[in-house]
């Protein structure tokens, strides 16, 4: 292709991105395009599937058949978020074992976030809360993404969520009115959960220097802190009819901004997590790939079965004829 | 193992009696019956269904969309296909 060609099929994407025309898979766009959506695709169906695992802990611990029933629900639609997620990537033209190595091999991330252990009930309310309100936070602008199947796969996601945040505040709700001990756990996690969740949001602006492609490319609507930002402003009114306090004591009104400030981000740790050295890192990875390792032969004797079937059905065709 | 990977299929669902199906998404199934059950645990959770079609991705042919101009170009210039293009005084009603 000469430059000029090129040149002329790339100003024709733009365009179309920028009269809000959504891209479809057949249609022509940037390489660089689809390789960063594979990479923020992958990365977040992975995080759905990775993140069944901290609260897969609890189903068989829930305090009553009530939680069970919801925390079952909620894992379940994250099993589903994640197949959407996939499907939506290898429209991309990525097959799905390819992914999966990936993430095996750890050459693709995961969020963070779910590298972290859920030591009590209580942080089960709390990631409901936190974990899946600052993810509703990314999501819903997502919902808005150039690339159609990602767009179309999180209107579905989004629509879902909300149940998730729901039971997750109804469980620590619940705790807020119990015990003394009861209270101490719903604030022990919220210690634990608040950081790391303002962490979800990725780098700030300054140290995201792919930011300003994503956000020409319409596939980021919004810069990281300007989502952290609605995150921690929601948030604060939320703890305060929990009665929990939000362990930052730099939190702030700021009546010029008319936003909460908040102190400064641990970002060793949040480097640190995502370099494969925080709490749980080994023991999630191991865990996926046992599950996968230890499915091979169920999806082999699955797919010989079919094609079994199929050949009987063809003989009977054959002999009928 | 000659396939890493189970066959991709499309799912359409009708939402409710009276409407079509509607392409929702795809999903990996060794064969139809597969598909239709995995479809209806990963897409039709909350009632979103009341008919699945499930049919495997390589047989569905596509328009190529760079070629859309000349594909669609026919329509373009017929402006008397629609009934604006008709002059009728506004004593005419109902029609
Ligand atoms: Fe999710
Ligand atoms: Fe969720």
């Amino acid at each position: 292709m000469t430059d000029a060609k090129q040149l002329s099929l790339e100003d024709n994407f733009q365009a179309k991105v920028d009269a809000e025309i959504k891209i479809e898979p057949k249609d022509w766009m940037p390489e660089k395009y689809r390789k960063t959506l594979i990479r923020q695709i992958s990365q977040h169906a992975h995080s759905e599937i990775v993140g069944m695992l901290p609260e897969g802990n609890w189903i068989t611990r829930a305090p009553s058949l009530r939680r069970k029933l919801g925390l079952l629900a909620k894992v379940q639609d994250e099993a589903g978020h994640g197949l959407y997620l996939y499907s939506a990537c290898e429209t991309l033209g990525i097959e799905r074992d390819t992914l999966l190595d990936q993430l095996h091999t750890g050459k693709a991330k995961y969020s963070s976030i779910f590298n972290y252990p859920t030591t009590t009930w209580a942080d089960i309310g709390a990631i409901g809360w936190l974990v899946d309100g600052a993810a509703i936070m990314n999501q819903v602008p997502i919902c808005r993404c150039s690339y159609g199947p990602y767009a179309r796969a999180m209107v579905r996601v989004c629509k879902e969520e909300s149940f998730h945040q729901r039971q997750g505040f109804e469980i620590l709700l619940t705790l807020s009115k119990g015990t003394d001990e009861q209270r101490a756990m719903l604030q022990d996690a919220v210690n634990r959960w608040w950081w790391p969740s303002v962490m979800m949001f990725g780098p700030s602006d300054k140290d995201s220097p792919n930011t300003a492609q994503s956000m020409k490319w319409k596939i980021k609507r919004f810069t990281n802190d300007d989502l952290r930002q609605k995150f921690v402003d929601v948030c604060v009114g939320q703890a305060e009819i929990l009665g929990v306090t939000l362990p930052d004591p730099d939190l702030k009104y700021n009546e010029e901004t008319g936003h909460w400030d908040f102190g400064t981000i641990n970002w060793d740790e949040f480097w640190q997590v995502v370099k494969g050295n925080g709490p749980c890192n080994r023991q999630r990875l191991n865990a996926r790939k046992k599950a996968h390792e230890e499915g091979a032969w169920v999806r082999e004797a699955a797919m010989a079965y079919a094609e079994k079937q199929e050949q009987c059905e063809v003989a009977s065709v054959a002999k009928v004829a | 193992m000659s396939k890493k990977n189970w066959p991709l299929w499309e799912v359409f669902i009708r939402s409710k009696q009276g409407l079509n199906h509607k392409h929702v998404g795809s999903l990996h199934a060794t064969n139809a019956e597969m598909a239709i059950e995995n479809a209806r645990d990963v897409y039709t959770r909350r009632k979103e269904g009341v008919s699945i079609w499930v049919v495997e991705s390589v047989h569905i042919s596509a328009s190529n969309p760079d070629a859309s101009d000349e594909l669609f170009e026919p329509a373009t210039d017929k402006v008397y296909r629609h009934p604006t293009f008709y002059d009728l005084p506004d004593e005419v009603k109902h029609m």
